[in-house]
């Protein structure tokens, strides 16, 4: 099976680890991994922000450069959300390629037939159920069923787990009030739990939530869960 | 002011409703309550998903051959005695309401809870035209009397707790001052304050939940029965009705009559429905008028995406779970149709330049869609008309700019390596990769939280240079192909 990365814009340039722990995992599990020099970003942003027509070309792109594979994965529900979801209606032929794109979760799990992934990381940790993969990609307990069987691991329940960050993209800008006050109830539950580690899915709401939790100086700090999953 | 624009942009409004941590308190409570109850009736129903599939299916039919229904529930209705009217917009709705009342020599009227009545802004019209309109239902009573505006669909009062619900009836109600805060004690004092009203009253207002196109039938669904009296006391009855809510027959109603209470209510079945087609000799009102209502839905029929907001039946459940409504309230949605539904379906009813805030204020967390007993996309919905909103001229060429150099993979990468060049001192300066402080705007970022610098080497270099120490192959680590 030819697996290619789709390492997504943020990762590529914030959080390289992200897309490293993800190969690390992917090889440890005896399989090979291509990252297409061709791709840029997913479209999300644009199209979410209300600019469809600017992100109809870096569709067309996604869909060229991963056209030739038979997986695509990607450490980021929300991008493969943006796939799965929109893809079709934007770009005809876009349908193979955005079904063949899965979540790592959903390429570990329902594709390879994988939970443990002989992790070890002797840590507290809470997990925050993001949006995209809660409600669009219904990820279920996927992500978890792979950090359960990680070694050494305390998984703690969070408080109002399936409830928004506020995030949201541009919306944390555009309306900032709220957004903040969604994420003050998010770092309580996540304080709540004394954990020292939240992870989640989607480095994009970490960056919202580890931006809140470092501003007040909490104790937990932020975590891809593939980084978690690749110790 | 427009009941359905406000004029004050959302962000501002909300800011608001955020700073008044009494009302932050009593929205919480309310919605989660609320939210907790639905789950539960939900849950009880094996059958929920397929009953969703139809309810919508019912409604994507209704609204592909609307014309076709409303004629017929115009035959049926006139068949059985009653009077149609057609409103274009709320002027001329108001003004056929008007009309009526006058025509019937009384100054009052009695009202049951109506959506469309509002979004008219029939209140007012009636007052300017000396007519006095009650409002029946306890919690509309009580916005009425707080001369007030509705924050929620269902419960208009959501925003004011028991405290603050007695000291409105005290203020505006003088024989009632040594009233308590206990719900049964401001329930009965409502009731007692309305009974003289619906005694003398001569006509009632009403809107409708369902239109049955087969039997020209109108029907209400409600808890509290107060609005079964002003539909059956009155000589005169007039009910405002907006044309997606037909059904085509009564037997369709056996799907909403599970999917609404439970929904909206969080109950099995709700205690009051009342249907009634035309006049009945002898039995409730002799003069029954029915406005039907468009102002607005026709555009929103026209358009593919959008068209499925008028699938909605206003159970309200979207507002009971969105986190961005729990934390600013009804009111700053500038419109009587707030939460998600009103986020999409107000700049639809005006006209994108009205509510341009609107379909920006939400995360696109999905929750809403989730709940929706009609399956209506609201993400997606939001999303469309976010394209048909206006955008900052600086913001559109940042996203031009962004886009330019996302189109191809050589300038995105030569943008990231300028990025990782342009903060690396700064990181390195710092010791960490994160700031508290980003100039405008930036800052609208860093007033809440820290935000990440670029990582010192982005995951593309380390591929190359990975690869190169992987040798020709490109890859150090066994391959074995998966079955
Ligand atoms: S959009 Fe759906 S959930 Fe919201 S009020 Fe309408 S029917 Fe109910």
């Amino acid at each position: 099976m030819r697996i290619a990365l789709f390492v997504t814009c943020m990762n590529d340039l914030l959080y390289p680890d992200t897309g490293i722990a993800t190969v690390r995992i992917l090889e440890r599990l005896g399989h090979r991994v291509d990252f297409p020099q061709a791709q840029t970003c997913c479209g999300q942003m644009h199209l979410n922000s209300g600019y469809q027509q600017l992100a109809v070309p870096l569709v067309e792109n996604f869909v060229r450069t991963f056209e030739p594979y038979d997986a695509v994965v990607a450490p980021s529900g929300s991008c493969v959300a943006m796939a799965r979801d929109n893809y079709p209606r934007l770009v005809p032929d876009a349908a193979g390629v955005a079904a063949r794109t899965y979540e790592l979760s959903e390429l570990l799990v329902d594709v390879l037939g994988v939970t443990d992934v002989g992790a070890r990381f002797p840590h507290r940790v809470t997990y925050h159920p993001t949006c995209h993969g809660l409600r669009m990609l219904r990820l279920g307990d996927k992500p978890l069923r792979l950090l359960r069987a990680v070694e050494g691991i305390e998984l703690l329940e969070l408080g109002g787990a399936e409830e928004c960050c506020g995030f949201g993209g541009t919306f944390a800008l555009k309306n900032a009030d709220v957004s903040g006050a969604m994420l003050a109830d998010k770092c309580r539950n996540i304080a709540d739990t004394e954990a020292d580690y939240v992870a989640a899915v989607d480095n994009s709401c970490l960056t919202h939530i580890g931006g809140g939790l470092t501003r007040q100086k909490a104790r937990a700090r932020h975590i891809h869960y593939a980084e978690v999953l690749a110790s | 002011m427009n009941p359905l624009a406000s004029g004050v942009p959302f962000p501002r409004a909300a800011k608001v409703a955020l700073g008044d941590p009494q009302l932050r308190t009593n929205l919480r409570r309310a919605t989660h309550t609320i939210r907790d109850r639905r789950a539960h009736a939900v849950g009880e129903l094996p059958d929920w998903e397929a009953l969703r599939t139809t309810a919508a299916a019912i409604k994507d039919d209704v609204l592909r051959r609307l014309p076709e229904l409303l004629e017929r529930f115009e035959e049926r209705a006139t068949a059985a005695g009653a009077t149609v009217h057609w409103a274009r917009d709320a002027a001329e709705a108001c003004e056929i309401v008007s009309r009526i009342v006058r025509g019937t020599g009384e100054t009052s009227a009695v009202k049951v809870k109506s959506m469309a009545t509002q979004e008219i802004g029939l209140n007012e019209a009636l007052e300017r035209d000396g007519i006095a309109a009650f409002e029946t239902d306890l919690a509309e009573l009580i916005v009425q009397l707080a001369h007030d505006t509705p924050s929620h669909i269902l419960v208009p009062a959501i925003h004011y707790n028991r405290a603050e619900i007695r000291d409105i009836f005290v203020r505006e109600m003088p024989a009632d001052a040594d009233l308590t805060d206990d719900p049964a004690a401001l329930a009965e004092a409502a009731r007692s304050h309305l009974r003289r009203r619906f005694l003398s009253a001569k006509v009632g207002i009403s809107g409708a939940n369902f239109a049955i196109a087969d039997t020209g039938t109108l029907v209400v669904v409600e808890s509290e029965g107060n609005g079964r009296m002003c539909l059956t006391l009155p000589d005169t009855l007039v009910s405002v009705v907006g044309i997606e809510k037909i059904l085509p027959t009564f037997a369709d109603l056996e799907v909403f009559m599970q999917v609404l209470p439970r929904s909206s209510t969080g109950e099995r079945m709700n205690p009051y429905t009342s249907t009634w087609t035309g006049v009945t000799p002898g039995d409730g009102p002799s003069d029954v008028h029915v406005v039907l209502l468009d102002n607005g839905r026709s555009t929103t029929l026209a358009d593919e995406v959008g068209r499925q907001t008028l699938r909605c039946i206003r159970c309200s459940a979207c507002l009971n779970v969105c986190p961005v409504y729990e934390r600013a309230g009804g009111h700053a949605y500038g419109s009587v149709y707030p939460g998600p539904i009103g986020a999409i379906l107000s700049p639809q009813l005006t006209g994108i330049g009205e509510n341009a805030s609107l379909p920006f204020a939400s995360t696109l967390c999905g929750a809403c869609y989730d709940v929706c007993p009609v399956k209506i996309n609201i993400p997606e919905v939001l999303v469309h008309l976010r394209d048909q909103a206006p955008h900052s001229p600086a913001e559109r060429a940042a996203m031009s700019v962004a886009a330019w150099l996302m189109r191809s993979p050589k300038r995105f990468a030569a943008a990231e390596r300028l990025a990782q060049l342009g903060t690396g001192p700064l990181a390195a300066a710092l010791g960490r990769r994160t700031v508290s402080r980003l100039p405008w705007p930036g800052s609208k970022w860093t007033d809440a939280r820290d935000a990440p610098l670029p990582a010192a080497e982005s995951f593309r270099d380390w591929w190359k240079h990975r690869d190169q120490t992987a040798g020709p192959q490109g890859h150090t680590h066994p391959v074995e192909e998966t079955p």
